[in-house]
């Protein structure tokens, strides 16, 4: 096990790029290649789970690291390790690819191999982001992620699909490159991209000129990431990527890449400016509590349902955004659980967006109705996740919100208002879109014969419900590992710490 | 001129009169030269001896020996470090890279060519023997310290090319492209050597490290400035940067595909390692704001112009002046830090863009006749391999990670921006952004329209799909383990920028 632990992170990471590239090998038999890339991303999940399930055997904040010199000039690592809020998002990667998998496994007909590698390589580079620890390796990983995904859009997607993927690809290419930018100013000053280095060298006030530089600095990682998160007013990729996209595609857009945003706002932005980012946090919060409400607004009328379902993740990572710039205990943890909440129960809904439109091909609310009666296994499935995408007690969306809700209350009891409101639309137009869609009698005939879902679906949605279900029961299992790495992001500024209210 | 001032000038360069044999060392230096060069001219008179249904493949198979066998042999050279022909040529890692560079491009475009030149119908025994001086030429420039040498290998590549530009001759484009070629390379090859006259007027000599003793010793003459100015333009023409860059589009265009993939990397590098030797090696004066402009200009024009193109030959064209930009970009930095991502970028431009110039070559078929964007729709569905590969060459292209292209814009911006230079810096990435764009273009074409019924689905033949293969796995290598060849460029910047002389990068600003 000891050998293990150095390069399990390797592992998890590559495991599933190496299954993509086997395909390669795999003759064009589409049924073999549904078989293997399934069998390789269980794997990888399973190499995944070893992650928290050895996770106190590590005592330092960085587990499983790994460090050895990629390129010696300029000074680049292969450094890898995680923390408490990195574990999980690997671990929801992991989780969500097999299920995507399968639920691919009629809707994509053609180019069905190179469907499957570019989902598996998208696998890898989505792992990567998550527990590189040199800035390179990070850039890295993150611009690899763009190719994958924009590829899957444009060659799986819908009508307009070539303007989504060409449109996903210039947002996130152009507001990268700042980051980019930081990233290598950093350099030049540090001699280091290594983050644990650079953070020292930060606190340590060893960085020339920094204190002029910091805005900057911090304005450039925060653009990569408040696209990619997306933070109102640069959300209009997303609605477009989402509803062309192929639903694989928006599982793990909704459930993973969106989290990349995110995660680089917890990781860099707070953790190494940690005072910028606290100077910056009003008008990032305003922000943040507009993309809750606009979301919201605009969900409440979405005739499309997978629109629906994209602005409400607008919505739903405006909770992560404001719970990060609380700079709360509560409201940091808060924001881990929502990214992993929403991956879960938004992946969720695309899934069962996607089983409709396998169906009937159409996406619009109105086309439906009634679909209880035909539909029962169908029907609970979708209830079930949304209401955990709603917030009830006991489900994982509650969790989350509700820590959120606390963290932002303790830093201004007007943010908590306002975000309140957030919940209540959320079930306002999550369960009028169910009403609509399930509930009365079958509005259209073609409805009436429409086939419930058979086992292979139903192996794919079981999963999210069950994860629903136990996230909201036994948030803590998640919350162990996520409160220390949230209390050492927190150690600056220990009047704030202390402030906070444990779990 | 009069025979005695021609003795006299003949002194002043250093020309030993009284010849003797130099010794056996010194050709092992120009081994490399002497190799292309004899199997080019074995290239030649074997052609008449073979008959006309084989010479394709064993003309392209003589060829290949050649270059493989100069490519062997730059060991040997490598072993012989030191100057050779009374300070003519040197031997040093950075002449070693160039060598390796230039000659493994001639290889990989000898491959691309083999199977084109049957399906274009173009005799092959010049065309092989071109390629071979033209690679001859390229080498010496990287070796040569001597600017009168560097002028004369200039010449053997530039003439060699402007032949190769219009060897499609049934086609108007194709001429077209050589005489623009010639006539405006021409142009451009007067001014350098107007340049290298000056130079001599200005410091006495034409060698290059007693032209650097000279002009470090005190202030710069006037004509000393005006020498590097005008070396600059010469050689801004043969790197196609901006605002010397007009003919690229309509020579590109209209030249035989594989040579452009040759023209577009092999005497760019060279020019570039001249450029190298003459602006950084020499210490030529003045030079930080013309390389400052030419890199903005090149990037902004370059980019500019490939958006709105619909010829994917013309789109590469604009594509490699705005990377000649990025490249220039690396030589307005700091000499110490530039020089060697600048040496990396030529090798991870020329891995890439011979590659894609493979493709196109290949896609092409007879006549040139699919070189439209919408040629290329729904290639991905056709050939799934080759849309796959040039997919990763357009990658690299734009920059993504895991591609040479990546690192090699990621060194030179390191070191634009730890040289200072943020108004560069923010106009290469500006330019990296709206270059996605066009490249993204071909990308969207072969994978998410309809495949167009009259263009046929191709299988790539062994030779071309060698070229292609070997063009990739150098991107990948350049892309993940770039470390043996950053080792190797730094130690040849090393020894042109000499990191021990702080003064000329301040005289620099």
């Amino acid at each position: 096990m000891e050998s293990l632990h150095s390069i399990i992170l390797t592992l998890v990471t590559f495991l599933p790029a190496l299954g993509g590239i086997l395909i390669l090998l795999i003759p064009r038999r589409d049924r073999d290649i549904k078989v293997f890339a399934l069998v390789v991303s269980l794997f990888a999940f399973v190499a995944s789970l070893h992650l928290p399930v050895y996770w106190h055997k590590d005592p330092n904040v960085f587990k499983y690291e790994i460090d050895t010199q990629w390129i010696s000039s300029p000074n680049i690592h292969y450094h890898m390790g995680i923390d408490g809020i990195s574990v999980w998002l690997i671990v929801l990667t992991t989780f969500l690819t097999p299920l995507c998998v399968l639920i691919s496994w009629t809707s994509v007909h053609e180019r069905v191999k190179e469907f499957f590698i570019l989902l598996l390589l998208l696998e890898s580079a989505l792992i990567g982001v998550f527990t590189s620890l040199d800035l390179f390796l990070f850039y890295f990983f993150w611009e690899a992620t763009l190719i994958p995904m924009a590829l899957l859009i444009g060659m799986y997607g819908h009508g307009r699909r070539v303007y989504a993927a060409v449109k996903y690809f210039l947002f996130t290419m152009i507001a990268s490159v700042f980051m980019l930018a930081a990233i290598l100013w950093l350099y030049a000053k540090t001699g280091s991209f290594d983050f644990t280095t650079i953070q020292e060298a930060i606190n340590s006030g060893h960085v020339p000129g920094f204190a002029v530089a910091a805005p900057w600095l911090f304005l450039g990682f925060f653009v990569a990431f408040a696209v990619k998160v997306p933070l109102f007013p640069l959300h209009t990729w997303l609605p477009d990527a989402h509803v062309e996209a192929p639903t694989a595609g928006s599982v793990l857009l909704a459930g993973v890449l969106l989290k990349m945003g995110t995660y680089g706002l917890v990781r860099f932005n707070v953790g190494l400016f940690p005072d910028e980012a606290r100077r910056h946090a009003p008008w990032i919060i305003v922000l943040a509590l507009i993309g809750i409400i606009y979301g919201a607004l605009v969900s409440l009328v979405q005739p499309n349902l997978k629109k629906l379902i994209a602005y409400s993740s607008v919505s739903h990572l405006g909770f992560v955004v404001l719970g990060i710039f609380s700079f709360t205990t509560a409201g940091l943890n808060g924001a881990v659980f929502v990214m992993l909440a929403h991956g879960v129960a938004t992946g969720g809904l695309f899934m069962l967006a996607g089983i409709l439109y396998e169906r009937r091909h159409t996406y619009a609310i109105s086309d439906f109705g009634g679909l209880a009666t035909p539909m029962p296994a169908y029907a609970t499935f979708f209830l079930v996740t949304v209401l955990a995408s709603v917030g009830l007690p006991l489900m994982n969306g509650f969790i989350g919100e509700f820590l959120v809700l606390s963290g932002a209350f303790q830093a201004k009891p007007v943010y908590g208002i306002l975000a309140a409101t957030g919940v209540i639309w959320s079930a306002g137009y999550l369960l009028w879109m169910y009403q609509r869609v399930f509930f009365g009698q079958v509005a259209h005939d073609v409805n009436k014969t429409i086939p419930d879902i058979n086992l292979r679906e139903k192996t794919a949605l079981a999963p999210i419900a069950v994860a629903a279900l136990v996230m909201g029961i036994a948030p803590l299992v998640w919350l162990s590992a996520i409160d220390p790495a949230v209390q050492s992001l927190l150690a600056p500024v220990p009047h704030l710490a202390m402030k906070a209210v444990g779990q | 001129m009069n025979l005695g001032s021609m003795l006299h000038l003949l002194a002043a360069v250093q020309l030993p009169l009284n010849i003797v044999a130099p010794p056996l060392e010194d050709y092992l230096r120009i081994l490399p030269e002497l190799i292309l060069a004899i199997f080019g001219m074995v290239v030649m008179i074997a052609d008449p001896l073979i008959d006309e249904k084989r010479h394709h493949k064993l003309l392209g198979a003589l060829a290949l020996i050649g270059t493989v066998t100069a490519l062997a042999s730059c060991l040997v050279m490598r072993g012989h470090a030191g100057t050779a022909f009374s300070g003519m040529v040197r031997v040093d890692s950075f002449s070693v890279f160039f060598h390796i560079l230039v000659i493994a491009i001639a290889t990989v475009v000898i491959l691309s060519s083999y199977e084109y030149m049957a399906v274009q119908r173009i005799r092959a025994g010049e065309y092989y023997g071109l390629i071979l001086f033209c690679t001859v030429g390229m080498s010496l420039m990287s070796s040569a310290v001597e600017l009168v040498l560097i002028f004369i290998a200039l010449e053997i590549s530039s003439i060699s090319s402007y032949v190769l530009a219009g060897f499609r001759r049934r086609d108007a484009a194709s001429s077209e492209s050589s005489l623009k070629y010639f006539l405006l390379g021409s142009f451009a090859t007067a001014f350098f050597l107007y340049g290298v006259a000056l130079m001599f007027g200005a410091t006495g000599s034409t060698n290059i490290s007693v032209i650097r003793e000279s002009l470090s010793a005190g202030r710069p003459s006037l004509l000393a400035y005006v020498a590097a100015a005008l070396m600059f333009i010469g050689l801004g023409f043969k790197v196609a940067s901006a605002p010397f860059h007009v003919w690229t589009p309509d020579v590109y265009e209209g030249a035989p595909a594989p040579v452009v993939g040759l023209m577009s990397t092999g005497p760019k590098a060279a020019a570039f390692a001249v450029l190298l030797r003459v602006l950084i090696d020499a210490r030529a004066p003045g030079w930080f704001w013309m390389v400052w402009v030419s890199a903005a200009l090149s990037m902004t024009l370059g980019n500019l112009g490939a958006l709105v193109q619909g010829n994917v030959k013309r789109m590469l064209a604009y594509s490699s002046i705005a990377h000649a930009g990025y490249l220039l970009a690396a030589f307005a930095a700091r000499p110490e830090l530039g020089t060697s991502p600048a040496m990396f970028y030529t090798a991870a431009y020329a891995a890439m863009n011979v590659g894609a110039f493979a493709v196109v070559s290949h896609f092409a078929n007879a006549g040139e006749k699919y070189v439209t964007l919408e040629d290329y729709a729904g290639l991905g569905a056709k050939s799934p391999v080759l849309a796959a590969t040039f997919t990763f060459f357009l990658m690299s292209l734009i920059g993504i990670p895991i591609t040479g292209g990546f690192f090699a814009k990621f060194y030179v911006l390191n070191a634009t921006l730890r040289s200072g230079l943020v108004g560069l810096s923010i106009i290469l990435v500006l330019n990296s952004a709206i270059g996605a764009y066009y490249y993204l273009r071909i990308i969207v074409m072969m994978y998410m329209r309809e495949a167009r019924e009259d263009v046929p689905a191709t299988t790539v033949p062994v030779a071309a799909g060698l070229a292609i293969a070997a063009c990739v796995l150098a991107t990948l290598y350049l892309g993940v383990v770039p470390s043996r060849v950053l080792n190797l460029t730094s130690t040849s910047a090393a020894e042109i920028a000499g990191s021990g002389n702080p003064s000329v990068a301040s005289a620099a600003k």
